[in-house]
């Protein structure tokens, strides 16, 4: 009974927060609502007893990626009233796409995949049942080339980002080490001169 | 007494539950705001002593009825909502600041008993639950609609996504080591006394866990978020009262919780430093209360001892240094578990 309480309230936010990204005006309102559709999809995960995947999308989507999202999103000056004035204009491609994604879901969902019957209740377990455990198992013995390949592939785009900055830039920079480093004798220069004469009185 | 057990069992049995969990949450929050108020007090107390003051001494003995004066005090002061600022987000950033610092205490073991949901990935559930803090930093800089708040917010936001990196590497050599998520094992693995304790195999996972720890609470030297002396105060500028006290309490819980943490995960939890007489007859919770107070006082001390980093100094700390070090030290952990001299503290 909780179990299907639980659910219908996280599913209730998650559609209402979605509906509400779409929907609501100010792009950081819309960034707000969309963590807390990932927060809401996060414990519906977990009702599933998929602790791990869970967290890791909290960890990761709403921890990381939503904050730089943010980031951006706060920095940016939109002008609302300019958005508003191409929209007649993009209507018709606008609907298109909707319709066009709307057919792929009708398709997809009423496949025999998305049956009722095809996905029966996933079997409760134990209460130490480690399902991280049981994930790692199956990541590094069944997937284990395709989890590879994956792995690799974030590696080359981490190496490709960080070479994207690498870029020679003529600017000046302080190196910090060098300005702690720095001594008196560096600055400074005392120089013995002979007073002039007729300088003093 | 039976009567009052017959009461007891008549009820439906998730109310049971839902009263017996209350009572167990009221249990561990109330002494943690206790602690808290009094961590302000030591504060203040410690860092006189530091400069050769003596700090706050008027209010009841030496002091002591200090921090309940100046909770009183902040509550019965207005709470000023600037115009064109966004007032349900405006309101609602202390609450998710102090929410997850609190929630974050459900996984804590205090002792080998006394934990309130010993669920299987704790370790996990706190990293994605201090990573959340972060959010009411983010909103209430944007919905106070003020230069110094905003700047605030984006410093924070870049500072605290730096060093989450950094402490989940970190997490990652002690989950490693233990081989488990969960808080209450790590804890187990470390039994056997001091020289069981992670900090010693771990111990630049250590270093870098709990200055990463001081960054992510936005503590003194990595406080560019308030940084008073360029954005008057960050991201609470604008906030007065009470709702300016949930953002003070949610900072001081933090550094309660990260000490907690620290000590749960590399000083060995409850356990007792040696295994002989005058260690072992202090219970469990007092050494996990002794070790916190240690840990947290290194708080303090840091920000008695140092000043300020600069901005672009904060950066290469967290993404030049201690990220490679986390990296080259987990292959080291991987390294040593399976060819080993050092094998006892992997068991």
């Amino acid at each position: 009974m909780i179990l299907q309480l639980s659910f219908y309230l996280f599913s209730t936010v998650l559609v209402a927060s979605a509906m509400m990204v779409v929907t609501v005006r100010n792009p950081v309102k819309a960034a707000l609502f969309l963590v807390l559709a990932f927060f809401s999809a996060a414990c519906i995960w977990m009702t599933l007893e998929a602790e791990f995947l869970s967290i890791v999308l909290i960890l990761v989507y709403v921890g990381a990626v939503m904050v730089l999202f943010l980031f951006v999103v706060m920095m940016l000056d939109i002008d609302i009233a300019r958005m508003r004035e191409g929209f007649a204009k993009y209507l018709p491609v606008g609907i298109i796409v909707a319709l066009g994604l709307i057919i792929e879901l009708v398709v997809v969902l009423s496949g025999k995949a998305f049956q009722l019957a095809s996905m029966p209740r996933p079997v409760g377990h134990d209460a130490d049942y480690s399902n991280t455990k049981e994930l790692g198992r199956l990541l590094y013995t069944d997937y284990v080339f395709p989890f590879e390949i994956a792995g690799l592939i974030l590696l080359v785009a981490i190496i490709a980002a960080i070479s994207l900055t690498l870029r020679r830039r003529n600017t000046k920079y302080q190196t910090p080490g060098n300005q702690v480093k720095v001594v008196k004798s560096d600055r400074l220069k005392i120089i013995k001169m002979k007073g002039q004469p007729g300088a003093e009185s | 007494m039976d009567t009052l057990l017959s009461i007891w069992m008549w009820f439906p049995e998730l109310l049971r539950v839902f009263v017996v969990n209350l009572a167990l949450i009221v249990a561990i929050v109330v002494p943690l705001m206790i602690c808290v108020a009094y961590f302000t007090f030591a504060e203040r107390k410690v860092i006189g002593y530091m400069q050769v003051r003596i700090g706050p001494n008027r209010v009841g003995p030496r002091g002591w009825l200090q921090p309940i004066a100046d909770a009183v005090k902040l509550m019965f002061k207005e709470i000023i909502i600037p115009t064109e600022s966004n007032p349900y987000l405006f309101r609602m950033a202390p609450v998710l600041v102090l929410g997850p610092s609190l929630a974050a205490w459900a996984v804590v073991p205090f002792t080998d008993s006394w934990v309130l949901a010993n669920i299987d990935a704790s370790l996990l559930y706190v990293l994605a639950l201090t990573s959340l803090g972060v959010y009411g930093v983010i909103i209430a800089g944007w919905a106070s609609n003020s230069k110094y708040a905003f700047l605030g917010a984006m410093r924070s936001a870049a500072q605290i996504v730096a060093y989450e990196i950094a402490m989940g590497f970190a997490l990652v050599g002690v989950l490693m080591a233990a081989g488990s998520l969960n808080l209450h094992d790590i804890v187990t693995a470390q039994s056997g006394g001091i020289h069981q304790w992670y900090f010693i195999p771990l111990f630049p996972l250590f270093i870098v866990y709990f200055i990463s720890g001081v960054a992510e609470t936005n503590r003194a030297p990595f406080d560019v978020a308030e940084g008073e002396s360029e954005i008057v105060a960050g991201f609470h500028v604008e906030y007065s009262g009470m709702a300016f006290a949930v953002f003070f309490l949610a900072e001081y819980a933090n550094m309660i919780l990260i000490a907690a943490l620290t000590v749960l995960m590399f000083l060995g939890g409850w356990q007792a430093p040696f295994d002989v007489a005058p260690f072992t007859w202090i219970p469990a919770f007092l050494w996990f209360g002794i070790k916190t107070s240690a840990v947290a006082f290194f708080f303090l001390w840091f920000r008695a001892t140092f000043p300020r980093y600069r901005y672009d100094q904060i950066m290469r700390l967290g993404w030049k240094v201690f990220i490679p070090v986390t990296l080259v030290w987990i292959a080291v952990i991987g390294v040593f578990r399976f060819f080993t001299p050092f094998g006892h503290w992997f068991q």
